[in-house]
């Protein structure tokens, strides 16, 4: 796996489609502000203008958390691309929420390969 | 214990559970708006024990459920419940239940910062507003630990969980796992839930699987402490108290007749009464099939209704056999007054037997009942008789005469048939009386309570005409039965032929006695009177001779010449 090149797989659907992200949080608690402003912030450095990115806010859309499976608030959903992928927290890990959106290695060797 | 029953109501709303039996355990259901914990190990049944709860509350009291599956899709819900007829689809399309499931996968979860679970709360809160739900079941929430990890987070989030349900006045009840050696639950769940906590639990004894339950806590009310064995089949959950009927039950003064005339006889108020329990002891080959038969038989020939609950014996054997005797058990099988109910002791284990018993019996709603053998019931002794304890104050309080067949060893009392005699109102002994090289059989009334009874042992016969007593016989060593019988009776006709015999002998011994006195007497007399006449005789021919002497001196004078 390490020997192959990098680069192929995750550039070509990034060229072609933005990443799906959703956000579930519960109204405007400091937690939800937080995870909102965090996940921003990431997605601009990592992902400039190749993601969509719905908040949902499931006080407003109950019906939404059951029909999605969520459990946890905040929960981050990267919806594209496969696979779909569960952040929970208010992504003040950045590590995290870059492992959890596939833009990072896992099992720590995100940090070697940069 | 009713009184006591209604002042804890009064103290305590509840909520039924929707469990047959678990109400009786706890004096009227499960704490209501409050959250229950039903803790135990895989397989006891937890989530069964739940949708019951849901789906009895949607259909008997009118209380809409909401289940959060943590563990099964709806689907395979819907599909594990649907044999014990339980309509979940029907109950959720019309808005009496929702399921919802969670889906916990600790693969595609990362964790980034702090969180709640608000989310399931508003999730919960949503479903429960939409129908309207009073019941909510939580099933199980280990699943949480292993999605989310078990720390400090998530300990607070069900702790601010069981209180918000406690807020929303919801009735729920929460599985979960039981922990190993020594704890209640794998992760301490009972922690939070204080208010009631029932333990289920299945074990294997005898190859036979019990499953049984046992109120641990239940804050603010009185309870059953017991364990009690439950069961899982066609009709849904049962639980078993051993002590629910108590003693309360009305009794009755009516008479049931034994179908035995010379029994009826034997008991001083024709029969036995209606709603007592009749224990028929004794030993293979004495007639317990043929005593239970014509019992049936005498309540089917008045017009009520008998279920034959056999545990040896194949209904169609039994009324194959029972021709021999007069009984045409067949018969009322076809004008359905009669029941049998056949099933190897060994299918079952005994909750299971007593159960089904009991649902046979509530279904058929008869006069009287058989139970042939109860001594082929498999386990400890305590378990069997609590058992019959339960299915005698069930009888009792139905108001059925159950006549109970228990096959001892022929050396007779056994342990057993002691401990059942307390729970019965009547005994009667069955024995093989063997002398002379036969075997006859005899039978009497142990005790019969509330009615005088008859204290001897009676000879009986099984024939065509089915049992017939026979006429005691009571000789000068006991009573005395077949061939003895007749022997003794023998004897005795000979002993009084004898006397009259001694008598007539003696009679014509005195007669001849007497006539030989009177012969005495006759001779004697006869003597007096020879001795008389010849005494008469001397004294004649004294006075010839005085005459003679008188003559011949007078003679002599006159020769002589003198003068006189």
């Amino acid at each position: 796996m390490t020997t192959l090149p990098e680069p192929p797989p995750a550039a070509e659907p990034e060229a072609s489609s933005k990443h799906v992200l959703r956000l579930y949080v519960t109204g405007s608690t400091p937690r939800s502000t937080r995870a909102i402003d965090n996940l921003r912030r990431v997605l601009e450095s990592e992902l400039p203008d190749s993601y969509d990115l719905e908040v949902i806010d499931v006080y407003e859309h109950p019906e939404a958390a059951a029909e999605h499976q969520i459990l946890a608030a905040p929960t981050l959903i990267k919806v594209f691309p496969e696979p779909v992928r569960r952040i929970i927290g208010d992504l003040s890990d950045t590590e995290r929420v870059l492992r959890g959106l596939d833009l990072r290695a896992r099992d720590g060797r995100a940090d070697g390969g940069k | 214990m009713t009184i006591h029953t209604k002042a804890m109501a009064a103290q305590l709303l509840k909520a039924p559970s929707g469990v047959a039996g678990l109400d009786e355990i706890t004096f009227g259901g499960l704490p209501a708006g409050r959250p229950t914990l039903i803790a135990g190990a895989a397989g006891c049944g937890k989530t069964l024990f739940a949708l019951t709860f849901l789906v009895k509350g949607a259909t008997e009291h009118g209380e809409p459920g909401v289940l959060m599956s943590f563990e099964e899709r709806a689907q395979d819900l819907v599909e594990n419940v649907s044999s014990l007829g339980y309509d979940l689809p029907g109950l959720i399309a019309e808005n009496r239940l929702i399921i919802d499931y969670v889906r916990v996968e600790r693969s595609e979860i990362e964790q980034s910062g702090e969180y709640d679970l608000e989310a399931l709360f508003i999730r919960l809160g949503h479903a429960i507003d939409k129908i309207g739900a009073k019941r909510v079941v939580l099933d199980t929430l280990e699943a949480l630990f292993s999605g989310l990890g078990d720390g400090p987070v998530l300990r607070a989030e069900l702790r601010r969980l069981f209180q918000w349900l406690k807020d929303r006045g919801v009735t729920a009840m929460i599985t979960a796992e039981r922990g190993a050696e020594g704890q209640l639950t794998r992760h301490g769940l009972e922690e939070y839930v204080s208010d009631c906590v029932i333990a289920l639990d299945n074990r294997v004894e005898e190859q036979i699987t019990t499953r049984r339950l046992r109120v641990m806590k239940y804050r603010g009310s009185a309870h059953g402490t017991n364990e009690y064995p439950f069961l899982i089949d066609q009709g849904g959950i049962s639980v078993l108290p051993v002590t629910s009927a108590g003693l309360s039950h009305s009794i009755s003064d009516e008479v049931v007749s034994s179908g035995i005339g010379g029994i009826d006889a034997m008991l001083g108020i024709g029969g036995f009464y209606r709603g007592s329990s009749v224990l028929l002891s004794g030993p293979s080959g004495t007639g317990k099939t043929t005593f239970g038969s014509q019992f049936v038989n005498a309540a089917c020939v008045a017009g009520q209704k008998a279920i034959y609950f056999s545990f040896e014996e194949s209904p169609e054997q039994i009324v194959r056999n029972m021709q021999s005797v007069g009984l045409d058990l067949g018969a009322h099988v076809a004008s359905g007054l009669l029941r049998f109910e056949s099933a190897r002791p060994s299918l079952f284990g005994l909750e299971m037997h007593l159960v089904l018993m009991i649902r046979q019996i509530e279904a058929f709603n008869p006069a009287v009942v058989v139970v042939d053998p109860i001594s082929a019931f498999r386990g400890s002794e305590s378990e069997i008789h609590a058992t019959l304890l339960r299915l005698v104050d069930y009888l009792k309080v139905k108001g059925i005469t159950g006549v109970f067949n228990n096959l001892i060893s022929a050396d007779h009392h056994d342990r057993n048939d002691q401990s059942l005699s307390s729970l019965m109102d009547v005994w009667i002994g069955l024995h093989d009386l063997q002398a002379n090289g036969e075997r006859n059989r005899g039978l009497f009334v142990l005790k019969a309570r509330g009615m005088s009874h008859s204290n001897q042992i009676r000879e009986y016969l099984l024939g065509s005409g089915g049992v017939t007593l026979i006429e005691p016989y009571i000789g000068p060593h006991g009573v005395m039965t077949g061939s003895a019988r007749i022997v003794q009776e023998a004897q005795e006709e000979a002993a009084a032929l004898e006397r009259l015999d001694e008598v007539n002998r003696r009679h014509r011994e005195f007669v001849q006695k007497r006539n030989a006195a009177e012969r005495q007497i006759a001779e004697t007399r006869e003597a007096l009177e020879r001795e008389e006449a010849e005494l008469l005789a001397l004294e004649t021919v004294d006075e010839r001779k005085e005459e003679a002497l008188t003559a011949s001196r007078f003679a002599a004078a006159t020769r002589r010449g003198s003068s006189l």
